[in-house]
């Protein structure tokens, strides 16, 4: 189940060999392969969220209108407010699991870059739950009227917002490592660093719609994520660190 | 021998013993400053040619809102020191700035939305200013909630070190973003401090607030950061002596 932590374990003094150890590239691809099966064991966590966005879009037509002229004008806040609030649930088996279990020290300890290993594991965390949501934000597009033709937008802004969103949960989810019950505080901290995501994406979704051309928000979506990739692991493994010591 | 200054800041007893010395340096001007300020604002000046008297409450929102900000930045460069040379006082520092930094941007918003009620006729407008001050009072609030989340002082230190520096490098992010998402949704609202130029008469005592609510700050970091030291330090021998018990 987990080679990198399991070598570091047995046998310490192999990490002088360094013509043996496995390559940044071969680690991030065993670090998805066992987050990913690890996952599939428990899909019911998986699914939760989903559900949780299916949920809450449902609550807008039986809150405000059933009208679906009137439901499109709302429709790219109430899919991104959303996509914000289902992916900071999917955030708490972020790390819990693993710190739990020590495997978190194990990594810390193993020799590698924790940065790297963090990074590996959000990329395996936006998979497993950026994803489908971004899989499910047209289905959810079309019972709130939008129309056919601005699906891909909604696709596109929501593939690249939830990679940013990813990024900022695990940081926040890092902060939080130490504490109980840390769901408000979580939302806390996670939310106002979203907002930026949340502008853009909802902007490129209202252009979609509109059937004008989204490519600005988008771009500038993608600047965030890009970012986020370089700066947001850096962050995740100082915080682990600190509350591992 | 140059660097001495520099290692007594690390010593809780004379961090303590000059940031009472230097509170009276702070307040003094401070309050002679605000009182000068006030009067030449509130009395000495002359109403503005189109928000008449209104206008006036921009010599607290202002300087209020200037602290807001550079506490938050205080706060940071702080954690940052507090991070990288694991000086304890640096920590201290941060953990006196944020109720202070939360005060004033509260200040900012209270005194942003009175002046909104006669100006815009509603207390409240989704005005990118008002808006980006709103999510930095919400960063405020996430940063000491994280502190207040750990038991262990150490711990609570450098997470919440990591979020404020986290947190100041996304400000500008989410201030742009925030300023970007207005300007397409409504044209630019009633121009805050637009004219270009200030007559004298107003232009002095607004920088005689500036400035003496820096040093109102300054008076008021030095009072905290003396309580913050001594329950640091609350079991040693020299804050007996201090004490006196």
């Amino acid at each position: 189940m987990n080679e990198i932590a399991a070598g570091a374990q047995a046998e310490p003094f192999v990490m002088l060999k360094t013509p043996q150890m496995p390559s940044a590239l071969a680690v991030t691809r065993l670090m998805l392969a066992r987050d990913l099966k690890l996952a599939s064991r428990k899909a019911s966590q998986l699914v939760q969220p989903l559900a949780f966005f299916a949920m809450v879009t449902t609550l807008f037509p039986l809150a405000v209108t059933p009208q679906l002229s009137q439901l499109r004008h709302i429709a790219p806040g109430v899919v991104w407010a959303a996509a914000l609030l289902s992916s900071l649930l999917a955030l708490e088996f972020l790390f819990r699991d693993d710190s739990q279990d020590g495997t978190l020290e194990q990594f810390a300890l193993s020799g590698r870059s924790l940065t790297g290993l963090l990074a590996a594991k959000t990329a395996a965390h936006w998979l497993l739950t950026g994803l489908p949501l971004a899989l499910m934000a047209p289905l959810a597009g079309v019972a709130l009227g939008v129309p056919e033709a601005a699906l891909p937008g909604l696709l596109a802004s929501v593939t690249v917002g939830t990679v940013t969103l990813s990024l900022i949960g695990a940081v926040g989810a890092a902060l939080t490592l130490g504490v109980r019950r840390a769901g408000a505080l979580l939302s806390l901290l996670t939310l106002p660093l979203a907002i930026p995501v949340l502008i853009f994406g909802a902007h490129a979704t209202q252009l979609a719609i509109a059937g004008r051309p989204y490519g600005a928000p988008l771009t500038l979506l993608a600047a965030l994520a890009v970012f986020g990739i370089t700066l947001s692991p850096l962050a995740a493994a100082a915080a682990v660190r600190i509350n591992l010591e | 021998m140059a660097w001495t200054w520099f290692h007594r800041l690390a010593s809780p007893p004379y961090i303590y013993r000059t940031a009472g010395r230097l509170t009276p340096w702070f307040a003094w001007p401070a309050a002679l400053l605000i009182v000068a300020g006030l009067i030449g604002g509130l009395y000495l000046s002359p109403p503005d040619y189109q928000q008449g008297d209104g206008y006036r409450i921009l010599y607290v929102h202002a300087p209020s809102a200037w602290l807001s900000l550079m506490v938050y930045t205080i706060m940071a460069v702080a954690g940052g020191i507090g991070l990288i040379w694991r000086m304890k006082v640096a920590h201290a520092v941060a953990a006196s700035c944020a109720p202070i930094g939360a005060s004033f941007t509260l200040a900012t918003l209270i005194t942003g939305s009175l002046w909104g009620k006669p100006m815009w006729g509603t207390y409240w407008q989704w005005d990118p200013r008002l808006t980006s001050e709103l999510i930095l009072f919400f960063l405020y609030l996430g940063y000491m909630g994280l502190r207040a989340a750990f038991d262990d002082v150490q711990r609570a230190d450098r997470i919440s070190a990591v979020l404020a520096v986290v947190g100041v490098i996304n400000v500008p992010i989410i201030h742009y973003s925030v300023v970007w998402w207005n300007s397409l949704h409504q044209g630019p609202s009633v121009m805050y401090l637009g004219k270009p130029t200030m007559p004298p008469s107003m232009l002095v005592p607004l920088l005689m607030m500036f400035l003496g609510f820096t040093l109102f700050f300054g008076a008021v970091l030095m009072m905290r950061l003396r309580g913050e030291v001594l329950l640091r330090e609350r079991t040693a021998t020299w804050v007996r002596e201090v004490v006196g018990t």
